[in-house]
This record gives structure tokens, sequence and C-alpha cells, in this order.
């Protein structure tokens, strides 16, 4: 069987199962959850295991004919990216369902059920090489995120979780008409038969149609990351999601934006990629510093987290648009490191919210006193959320900015403000919550980790300082992916040629 | 020779105190904490004695950190003579100081029971990160032992973290130091640009074939990272808040090593600035002008750690001046006999903070010499060092850079040499105001304290004295920085020296031999005093126009303002007109069979005019 299609099964049947246990032992419920995704986790270990490291195509490919008119194929493979963002998928799933064993008391099998069916949907849409089934995957991840959202979030639930909703369905609508557009003109939905066309100029587009195709694409995925301005959806959900849905927002949800622009919209749409990268660009760093500033003066745990992501996504951005190697190699670590990192810090702030029952930094202080083991897990965090070298995040942001400079010198001066910015609310956060004297609530309500919650978050510290100290093991297939990625961005259809319309042509006569 | 085991011993001690040194009992945490940095040292010593005479590089590679297309970072360290001789500062005074340790802690617990074992794991874990520093074959090697060490730095301020100026501090120390690290990072983005790599030996090599003004503007880049390490203006407001911090992290890390990492790396990379003369000249401009502003600063405090603190910085200002007037290793010899004067003045201010249960005021101090003689003498020794009196330790470097300044810019060396009359002064002040006279304090019986405490005192206070004299820093140095061909020129030094005995003589005048002399020329001179004794108002000036501005502007105007009030009030108000419009829209969906025939029947009656427009159905 294949494998990829073994990692799809294993949650869908996980989702399906989990409906029919009995209602009445929610216990079954989360002991069911934490075996399924923890097999899926130990199965898409194979994954890197197998993955031939020196290839730079996509591997464990299936294709099979799905629906025959219009022809849509069942067709998944990986590449060296969504390799690892799959990995980190499968990751999270186990960790998230060790975090929610005490703090969902309602509707457990239902939560639990829906984490599966969010886990299949993520993996698929990381694995989907037809671009209806993308779509379909697109769409599903969204559905169980909605309702995680607004059954078992905070007071503001309904609000956040429609508004979730419409922001990434507007996103959506654009690119199902964008890729129904693409197969009108190509006959095919599937990606590796769209770009061969491309590179072999049987397929074209005219620059305005690229134009138009690409932003159709880019804004759901924009929407998606999200890039300045349109992340206001992102504070609200995080805010009241619970903190299970906080972490695969963040760590995984978000990331489906940047593959998005990373896996589609270069290679498909090279020139008006290249064409709108310095727009683009000037969005990231606006991002990057305004994400840092808003973050600085939230009163709000979570909210602070939420802006900080808007800034470090910005990262992955640049990257991307700088078409260096070094920044889109940056930018997919850092997707991979936010995720780690941030979805520690959602971790840890569920943590605290569970014993304190608040998310206001005001209603903290002196945490350290009380738990000191918790103090020093979100200082590693914050450590590596602020990018401090051996940790994972700094590997990426400095590949990215060093990508940038090499591309234009001024966006790296730009975006190395957030890193200055980062240390700011981030130890300011750290300060207000863990030192000071602690307080009376702090003191009867804050004991320090269980072993429930060290098994959740030891992984993730693992990771932080694996991927800071040994990048090797990661970066290679990485590498190799965006490295394919910008040999296809360079094939410059019509685009430029219409620019300097007749020159090449007069030379040659 | 396993250079990556100088390090990894530290870190080990560290990892072993920091997972499990709750458990231990005091004697144990030291075993590890102790024990590993004196084996680090003892590798040191091993490993500099087996690499023979160092005139190359020896460099060892141990794995690929980060690699993405042709470009490559290894773990790499490397060991040549400058690297020798920060080795045996950071680990020889690093010993010293965490031997001292024990006594200085042994009563203290910080905020909560544990406190012990945690400052040990921190303190180890800084000299992992120094070493990283010193040891690293790269720019980005270093870079991590330098924000590696920035972190310790954090820590160890806020070590007392239930209090909130301690960890104000230390957020301080690490955010100016994130602004140095901005220029530092931005530097090393245009070395690859310019060079295409970050390893020392290929950028040096390839460095003269550069274009000039890009090995300025990487100099330029490059020392604002110094002076946020190293506490040069504009950032070096920082260090004298770090007080906040136990005295042996003052003396390890806010004075002996960690500071002067900015003078090793513009030593280090002294191949760009040597043809970058511009930003040569800045570095000596800010170096002068440091030593001088930070010098005028330190009469006015009562804090005896707040003095020695003012007067790193103006010492390291020295460093910077040497390093600026093609004296690197003038410099560096400045930074070796700082680190024993500057790491005894701290830590025998430790040890009288010690001896009054806690008090650091000099004005709560007096008369101490007869009650801790020890501590006394062994401060004494580091206070002529510091003040140029030959032949101590101090003299030999401060006049190694003294007369370089006069060969690079006459006014420097006069800057300079003021600055030497002001640096004796304060020094000697806070001596006299804490030894001579009567004692003021609340604390009946100061004692001196523990041979533990003692014995790197007596030591540090040999290498004060002596230390200019055994160890010949410019000349172990030459290979690398050959010595310059100046005249002895016997004048700039009798003056340079005659300065330090004047600040010495003044400073004993006005508080030992007429003790109400200082209060009468402070109220003489109000407003130049009221202006030196607030720091010239510096970090209210911070606070004014770059702190208060940006929290408050990113409050109101982009939080409020921009992102709830505009960007998502633009995508509510999206929302509810499409909600406005489905209401309107509502109103025909009434339920009422006849309503929806008579729709029905418009709707039909429609579509057959149009058809009918349009030219019929053929």
């Amino acid at each position: 069987m294949n494998l990829l299609t073994l990692l799809l099964a294993l949650p869908l049947a996980g989702f399906l199962i989990a409906l029919l246990l009995p209602r009445s032992s929610p216990h079954a419920s989360r002991t069911w959850a934490l075996g399924i995704s923890l097999l899926t986790f130990v199965v898409s270990l194979a994954l890197p295991a197998m993955f031939d490291r020196g290839a730079a195509g996509n591997q464990f490919t299936l294709d099979v004919p799905w629906i025959s008119t219009p022809e849509i194929h069942y067709h998944v493979a990986v590449d060296g990216v969504g390799l690892w963002l799959l990995l980190l998928s499968t990751f999270l799933t186990p960790i998230c369902v060790l975090i929610s064993w005490r703090s969902i008391q309602n509707r457990v099998k239902e939560f639990f059920a829906f984490l599966l069916l969010l886990e299949f949907g993520l993996i698929g849409v990381f694995i989907a090489q037809d671009l209806f089934l993308f779509y379909v995957f697109w769409e599903v991840s969204l559905v169980p995120m909605y309702f995680l959202v607004g059954i078992w979030g905070h007071e503001r639930r309904i609000y956040a979780a429609v508004k979730f909703f419409l922001f990434t369905m507007a996103g959506s609508v654009l690119m199902l008409a964008a890729i129904i557009y693409v197969y009108n003109r190509a006959g095919t939905f599937s990606y590796p038969v769209l770009l061969d066309m491309l590179q072999s100029g049987r397929l074209s587009f005219a620059p305005q149609e690229q134009l138009y195709l690409f932003l159709a694409f880019f804004i759901a995925f924009a929407i998606k990351v999200p890039i300045f301005p349109l992340h206001t959806w992102l504070p609200d959900a995080h805010v009241e999601a619970p903190t299970a849905g906080s972490v695969m927002l963040a760590s995984v949800m978000l990331k489906m934006g940047t593959y998005g622009i990373l896996h589609f919209c270069l290679p498909l749409f090279p020139s008006a990629s290249r064409r709108c990268a310095p727009w683009i660009v000037v969005l990231a760093i606006i991002g990057i510093i305004y994400g840092a500033l808003v973050s600085m003066v939230q009163p709000n745990m979570k909210k602070l987290v939420a802006y900080s992501s808007v800034s470090h996504l910005g990262f992955v951005i640049l990257g991307i648009f700088s078409f260096t190697q070094l920044g889109l190699d940056g930018a997919v670590y850092q997707m991979l490191n936010h995720g780690i990192s941030t979805g520690a810090l959602f971790v840890l702030v569920g943590l605290l919210y569970e014993r304190r029952h608040s998310l206001e930094i005001k209603d903290y202080g002196g945490v350290s006193t009380v738990a000191p083991w918790l103090a020093t897990v979100f200082l590693i965090t914050t450590l590596a959320s602020i990018g401090l070298p051996t940790l994972n995040n700094f590997v990426g942001e400095f590949l990215v900015l060093q990508g940038a400079a090499l591309a234009n010198y001024t966006w790296a001066v730009y975006a190395a403000i957030g890193v200055i910015l980062s240390a700011c609310y981030m130890l300011w956060l750290y300060q207000r919550v863990f030192y000071g004297e602690a307080g009376e609530q702090v003191r009867s309500h804050l004991p320090d980790m269980n072993l429930r919650e060290w098994a959740a978050v030891v992984p993730l510290v693992v990771m932080m300082v694996w991927m800071g100290v040994y990048s090797q093991s990661f970066l290679p297939p990485v590498s190799k992916t965006t490295a394919r990625v910008l040999s296809q961005a360079q094939v410059n259809v019509p685009f430029q040629v219409q620019l300097r319309p007749n020159t090449e042509v007069a030379r040659a006569r | 020779m396993q250079l990556w085991l100088i390090p990894l011993l530290p870190f080990a001690g560290f990892l072993i105190n920091g997972l499990f040194g709750r458990r231990f009992s005091k004697g144990v945490v030291n075993v590890f904490a102790i024990g590993s940095v004196v084996l680090s040292f003892a590798w040191v010593l091993k490993t500099i004695l087996g690499l023979g005479d160092l005139t190359s590089a020896h460099v060892e590679h141990y794995f690929t950190w980060i690699q993405s297309g042709t470009f490559n970072i290894g773990c790499d360290f490397a060991v040549d003579r400058l690297t020798a001789v920060m080795l045996l500062v950071v680990t020889g005074v690093g010993s010293l100081i965490h031997i001292y340790a024990i006594g200085y802690m042994a009563h203290e617990h910080g905020p909560h029971h544990g406190g012990y074992y945690r400052f040990f794991a921190y303190l180890n874990l800084f000299m992992f990160f120094m070493l990283v520093l010193v040891l690293g074959a790269n720019f980005l090697v270093l870079f991590v032992g330098w924000e590696g060490v920035g972190l310790c730095s954090y820590l160890l301020i806020g070590f007392y973290f239930d209090k909130k100026f301690a960890t104000d501090a230390g957020n301080k120390a690490f955010i100016v130091n994130r602004i140095g690290d901005f220029g530092f990072a931005l530097a090393m983005f245009y070395i690859v640009k310019t060079f295409g790599s970050l390893d020392f030996a290929t950028v040096f090599q390839k460095a003269p074939t550069a274009p000039e003004s890009a090995l300025t503007l990487i100099g330029l880049l490059l020392m604002v990272g110094a002076a946020g390490k190293s506490a040069q203006i504009p950032l070096y407001v920082w260090l004298p808040d770090a007080m906040a911090g136990p005295t042996p992290v003052s003396a390890l890390i806010h004075a002996a090593t960690m500071v002067t990492a900015g003078v090793y790396m513009t030593a280090r990379s002294f191949a760009i600035y040597s043809h970058a003369p511009a930003a040569l000249d800045v570095i000596a401009i800010i170096g002068v002008a440091t030593a001088f502003f930070a010098a005028t600063i330190g009469i006015a405090q009562n804090d005896i750690k707040k003095v020695f603190a003012y007067s790193t910085v103006s010492q390291l200002g020295y460093m910077f001046l040497g390093v600026g007037s093609h004296a690197v290793s003038a410099g560096i010899y400045h930074l070796v006999t700082h680190a024993f004067f500057k790491a005894l003045l701290f830590l025998g201010s430790g040890s009288v903070i010690h001896a009054l249960s806690g008090e650091q005021d000099l004005r709560q101090m007096g008369g101490l010499r007869s009650k801790i003689p020890w501590t006394f003498w062994t401060m004494m020794c580091a206070a002529v060092a510091i003040s140029g009196i030959p032949p101590f330790a101090g003299f030999f470097s401060k006049d190694a850079i003294l007369v370089a300044a006069y060969a690079h810019a006459p006014w420097m060396y006069w800057l300079g040499t003021l600055t030497a009359g002001i640096t004796a002064f304060y020094v000697f002040r806070a001596m006299f105001m804490a030894f001579f006279g009567d004692y003021r304090g609340h604390e009946h019986h100061p004692h001196e304290s523990p041979p533990v405490m003692m014995i790197p005192l007596v030591i540090l206070a040999a290498l004060s004295l002596a230390g200019g004299y055994l160890f010949k820093v410019p000349q172990f140095l030459a290979p690398m920085f050959p010595l310059a061909e100046a005249p002895e020129n016997f004048t700039l030094v009798a003056v340079s020296v005659g300065a330090g005995v004047a600040g010495i003589l003044l400073a004993y005048v006005m508080y030992v031999a007429q003790p109400g002399m200082a209060d009468s020329l402070a109220s003489g001179m109000k407003g130049l005093y009221t202006l030196v004794y607030n720091k010239y108002f510096v970090d209210e000036i911070y606070d004014a126009t770059v702190v208060n501005p940006l929290v408050g502007g990113s409050r109101i105007l982009l939080w409020r303002f921009a992102d709830v009030g505009i960007i998502d009030g633009i995508a509510n108000g999206i929302g509810s007109r499409a909600r406005d419009i489905g209401g309107i829209l509502r109103r025909l969906q009434s339920g009422n069979i006849r309503s929806y025939a008579a729709w029905v029947l418009f709707g039909g009656v429609l579509v057959i005019v149009a058809m009918g427009m349009a030219g019929g159905v053929r």
C-alpha cells in the first residue's frame, strides 16, 4: 500500500471510528485519539527514513483516476517541503491530544474526532498533486477547525469562528475559480502535467491572464498566511480557540498558505510572481515590523503570540519572494520552526490558562517561583521564538535575511528590525508573567507540570534544539525542492518578451 | 587537539547542575561547577602548550551547521595567538571568580530555595558561550557565543527575579544588545554579499581585494555590534544597570570577559579594518569619547558597584581607542590587565558588601581599612594598577594605548590622559570613602571574608601588580599584529603617569585631608553636579525619544487605530454591508406562496421580454 495513502487512511479511519465510540466514556475517545495519532506519527516517520534525499522530484507517488469527467485524479506525492510539513502535522497531533486531555470536558468524543479529521485534511493538503484534490483537502481542513473554534472556544467563539470561516472562504472561492480556469485552458487538474506543459511551452498564460490567476491563488494563500493587511481574523481566532485549536492553526494551517505560495504560485505563474515580488516583499516587511509592534502592546497572552505570528510569517514570505536559494530554504525552515516554537508557546500558554483560567498578562507574575520547570520550558521557547542561535528559529531567520540581503540589501535592513522587536515583546511578556512577586492567586493555582504535560512539551523542546544545532538533518531535501522551484520560476513565459517587444527578434534579423 | 572539550566541559557542568542541582548539596554543586571550569582551564593550558608556537591558526571542523546551495557554514573552532590570550583570560579569571562565588553566594538563595545551583548553572553556561565566542572560526559561530553570553548576562542580571529593578535591568541589557546585534547581523549579511563566506580565513584573505566602501560599511556595522556588547556610546546604558546581578557576575561578565567581546571581535576583524581607515577612525573616536564621558559620570556615583561599572565602560573605551589607533595588541593588552584589576575591584567590593551584609552605598562605609585589611590591601593593588602607576599592570597597557593614540591623533592622547587622571581620581575617591575616615555604616560587626573568597583576591592582586610585566601581550601577538615602530617618547609617558598621580592626590585632598571639600564643591557647581550625578539624563532622554513613543504609538496608533479601527473595521464593515443586503433580499423570501407565484410570473415575463428584445427564439 502506498505510504501516503496509508497516512491519509489512518486519521480518516480514526475519525470515523471515533464517531462510533460511546459518548458515555470520554476516556475511550481520548485514548483512541492518542493511540491513532501516535500510530500515524510513527508510520509517518517512515517517510524521511525512506525518502531519497538525493532526488529533487516527487516521491511516494500514487496516481489513480477518481472522477472521470471532469478528469480528477487521486494523485498524491511528497517533495522535500511537503515531507516536513506532513511530519509537522503528524508530530503535533498527538501533542494536541495530550494537552486537551483534561482541558476539554464537554463533547469530548466530537472534539477528538474533529482533531483527527483536521489531521486528515492537513496531511492531504501537503500531498495532493491534483489541483482539484488539493482544493478538496483545503476545504476539508477548514471544517473541523471551524467547529473546534466555534464549539470549544472561549466567550466570543462564534464571532471568531465565523470570521475565520468567511475570510478563508473568500480566498478559497477565488482559488477555485482560478483552478477551474486553469483546467479549461490546460484540460487537466494534474499539477505535474501542468508544470510539464509550462516547461515545454505547450501551455502559456498571457501576462494579464497570468497576473489575475496569480492574484487569485495568492490572495487565497495570503489570507491563510496571513499577510498584512489580511491578518485580522488571526488574533480573534487564536484568542477564542481552545489550546489544541490554536496550536494546529498557528503551527500547521498557516503553513498551508505559505506552502501554497511556494508550491503553486511560483512554478505556475513565474513571471507574475516576479513582477509582484517587490510589492509583496513590502507587505511582508510591514507585517514583520507591524506585527511585532502591535504584539508588544497586547494585554492578552494569546493575542500577543498571534500578532507575533504575523511578524514571523512575514519572514517566510520575505524569504520566498527574495527568489534566492538561501531565502527559499530559510522560508521553508522558518515554516517548520514557527510550527514548533509558536506551537510550543500556545501549548504553554494553554497550560497557564488551565491553571489560572485567565489569558490576561496582568493576572500573572511570579510564576517562576511556584512553577520553576514550567518557567524554564517557557524561557527556552521564548528564546527559540526570538531567534537565539543554537535554537531552531535562528537558522531560518538567518537564511531568510541573508537571502533577502543577497537580493536587495535594504530589505534585510528593514526586516532585521523585527529581530530587535521580537526580543522586546517576548522578554517583556516573560518578565510580566514569570518574574516578580507571586501573588495569592498565582501561588495557590499554579502547580508545576505533571507527567502528561511533560510528555507533550519535551518533544517540542528537543526539536527546537535539534533543528537549531543540526539543521543538516532537515535542510538537504528542502534545498533540493526549493532549487527545483527556483528553476521552475525561471521559466519566463512570454512576459519578458512582451515587455521588450521585438528587440530580440529585430536583433536576430 | 579536541578543542571542543574546552567549552563542552562547562556545558556539562551546566547540564548536570541545571537538571539535577536542585537535589544536590552545595558541595556537590561546587564540584561540578568549579571542577568543570578548572578542568577547562587545564585543557586550555594543555592545548596551548601542545600547539607549539601557534604562528598560524589551528582549525578544527566538526560538522556542517547550515548549508544552502553552495553557501556553507561549519561548526568550526580555531586557535591562534589572539584566541590563546582570550582563552587564558576567560578560563583563568573565570576559574578564580567561580571559586570566589562559593563564598560569596553561600548565604544567597535567590528568590526561592535553590538559587545556589541555578546561579552556578548559569555561570557555567556563560563560560560555555564565552568560550564558543573566542573559539569560533567563522562569524556565525562567534555570533552563537555572542548571543549566548548575552542570554547568560540577561539571566544573571535578573538573578533576583522577584525584584523588578533586576528584571528590568536584564531586559534592558538584552534589548540594547539586540540593537547592537542588529548591526552585527547586517555586517554578516554584507560580508556574505561581498565575500560569499563567513569563514575568518576566507574573508580576511580576500579583504584586501574588496572595495573600500564595502569594507568601511562592514567595519561600521560590526562596530555597532561591538558598541552594544562592549557598552560604548550610544549603547552603553545597559551596563551600569547590569550591576543588579550578584557581584561575581559583575566581575566575570560585566568587567573581565563578556564586555570585552566587542574588543576581541574588532581585533579579530582587523584585516577588514586595516583597509577601512574611516571605520577605524570612528572606532577611535567612539572609544576615546566613551572613555572620557563614562569617567566623568564615575566621579559622582555613590554606589560602589556603579563607580566601577562606569569605570568599566570607560576602560573599554580605552581598548577601542587602542584598536582604532592601529594598536590592536595594545587594546588586547589592556583587555588582559583590565581583566585582572577590574575583576579584583569588583570582587573586592563584593567582599566589602559581604562584610557589610549587603550595603553598597559608599556614604554608609568609611574606616574599613582596619576592619577588613585583606580586602583593603588587595583592592589597593587594583586601584594603583588602574591608575596607571608604574610598574603595575595598568601602566603598561594604558601607556601603550596612549602612545599609539598620540601617533594617530594628538587630541585623542590628551583626552585619554585627562581621562586617566579622572580615572585615578574616582577610583581613589571610592577607596578613600570606603576605607578611610570614620565608619558611618549601620552594620555593627564588619567581618573579613572567608579564605575561599580571599585567595582569588590575593591571586588577582598579584596579577594586577605584576601582570603587565609578566605577560608581554604585544610581543606575543606581534606575528598577528606587528608592533608599531613608535619612538620611545618619555614625555608622553611622564605626562600620563603625572595625570594619574594628580588624580590620586586630588582625591586624597578632597576625601581624606579635607573631607568637607567635596560637598562644598558639589554645592558650588550645583547645575553641573546634578547633570553628572544623573548621568547626563541619558536614560531619560532615550525613554522620552525612543521607548515611550514606540510603545505608546504602537498601542494607540497601530493597534487601536490602525488594526482594530481601520483594517478590522473594513473587514467587519464588508461583513455588515453583506448582512444589510441579505436583510433586504430576505424580504423576498416571505414564505407566502402567492407572492412566490407573483415573482415566478414576473420573472417569466421578464425572460420572454428579454428573449424578444434579443431577437426571439430561432
